[in-house]
């Protein structure tokens, strides 16, 4: 039976991706931090919250490595929050954090104080509540969501990648940053599309049953 | 395009049902709080927030499975505030679904609680609730925290209190005015301005909405990030999605 892994790895809370999960499809949800058992899933999740530094320590921690880079380049993959940081090169974060290098990018903390340039307000961090996402290119995680939808973002950290193309989509908050990233079987994205109502589980479910083809 | 500010329903859920009544006319059971919080989310709500106002521990099990329940059907962000005293807690309600939990008391017994939660389970599931009242009028005016529903004063200024909160790792700051809580004649806005003023964090305004307008001045002239509302959503005078329409007329920007 088809089996979509969430990779749990001690960083936050994993059982509202689960129960999002659970609610698109039929296909079997397992949550798990086993090498054995994530290698036989036919696609994976890689969600978390929290610091960056600690994400990288618990990982390697449990010897996740290995495991996270045989999946990045095999089968559909989608990261969540820190599972989308985790990705690029490198995290200002906790004194400054090597990451999967997966993505060319930096993950920077938003300005302090953030100030929005046209309107002179200044901004909360962190970027706390629903801000739109604008695509950059047609991708199959957007079939049925409509250009600058609205979802939900908690987090002071966001990823800038080099790359123009593997931005997926862009949010602005203060400056414009990659609220969702592609490169061929990963997709990755900044928002929680478990905690983002219909368009998130759009999201969801458009990844559930992706061929992994960008 | 920027950051929509949030509106969010409150529910007080004692063992596991919602007191402060709620009536809507075509609601099956309008004591369940899971029914009520599937309702607000059709209607658009961007987040709920449950207080518990369980007195025992036993009904304490009862509120873990409402979250879970809540957090199989509804896809928006679940606060769960009241009772929440140690890390145990704050993972209990995270595990059952929530996404952050109100911590209140607890803090101004111990502040070094709200250090160590952030740090266990980061800094965004961390909302510090603080209950003020204003103890001196005038010029300067001030506000000072108070516990047991607003009986009891501490003698801690609520301004320093959110500036120290933020500093011990709190995400997020849900500031009810205690002299304004239940009245319906609108927000304390030179309170709610104070302290979003004094802290980087996000403001949740609470205490004293009766009507839309309320709920706008909230953010337009406290500044609040989100505003915080029961009885006018609870009684059907106005629906979550009237409210957002209400805000979207006053040029805030809202999610529709």
């Amino acid at each position: 039976m088809s089996t979509i892994a969430v990779i749990d790895y001690g960083m936050g809370n994993l059982r509202s991706v689960y129960k999002a999960l659970e609610h698109v499809t039929d296909k079997r949800v397992i949550v798990s931090q086993d090498a054995a058992e994530i290698r036989a899933a036919e696609r994976v999740v890689f969600p978390g919250q929290g610091a960056i530094g600690d994400a990288m320590h618990h990982i390697n921690g449990l010897g996740l490595g290995g495991i996270l880079n045989e999946v990045f380049e095999d089968r559909p993959f989608l990261g969540i929050c820190l599972g989308l940081q985790a990705l690029v090169d490198h995290s200002e974060e906790d004194g400054g954090t090597g990451c999967f290098g997966l993505i060319p990018g930096t993950v920077k903390r938003f300005a302090s104080p953030l100030i929005e340039v046209d309107t002179g307000e200044r901004l909360k961090v962190p970027h706390m509540g629903w801000n739109q996402v604008s695509h950059r290119h047609d991708h199959p995680l957007w079939q049925g969501i409509e250009d600058n939808s609205r979802f939900y973002f908690v987090h002071s950290y966001y990823v800038a990648v080099s790359r123009p193309e593997d931005s997926a989509g862009v949010t602005h908050y203060g400056v414009d940053f990659t609220a969702a990233a592609a490169h061929e079987n990963v997709f990755a994205v900044q928002f929680h599309p478990e905690k983002s109502q219909h368009d998130g589980l759009q999201l969801l479910q458009n990844f559930v049953n992706w061929d992994g083809k960008p | 395009m920027s950051l929509a500010k949030r509106i969010i329903p409150c529910l007080d859920v004692d063992n596991g049902r919602v007191v402060k009544g709620v009536q809507f006319v075509d609601i099956r059971d309008a004591g369940d709080p899971v029914e009520i919080a599937r309702r607000y989310d059709e209607e658009g709500a961007d987040e709920i927030t449950f207080l518990d106002i369980t007195a025992s521990s036993d009904n304490r099990d009862t509120m873990v499975h409402v979250v879970e329940e809540m957090a199989s059907e509804v896809f928006i962000p679940l606060t769960v505030g009241g009772g929440i005293r140690e890390v145990a807690d704050i993972r209990r309600m995270l595990n059952a679904g929530a996404d952050k939990v109100a911590i209140n008391t607890a803090a101004v017994f111990r502040p070094e609680f709200v250090r160590e939660a952030s740090t266990k389970v980061g800094s965004q599931c961390i909302v510090v609730a603080i209950d003020a009242k204003q103890v001196e009028d005038g010029e300067n005016p001030k506000w000072e925290i108070f516990t047991h529903g607003g009986r009891k004063p501490t003698g801690i200024d609520a301004v320093e209190w959110a500036q120290l909160m933020q500093e011990y790792g709190a995400g997020e700051i849900l500031l009810t005015s205690m002299d304004r809580d239940g009245t319906k004649i609108g927000f304390d806005l030179a309170l709610t301005r104070a302290i979003c003023d004094a802290v980087e964090i996000p403001v949740i305004a609470s205490g004293g909405v009766g009507n839309l307008e309320h709920l706008a001045e909230g953010v337009l002239q406290g500044g609040a990030d989100a505003v915080l509302a029961a009885s006018i959503f609870h009684f059907g005078e106005y629906t979550v999605g009237q409210a957002k329409q209400y805000m979207a007329g006053q040029g805030i920007e809202v999610r529709l």
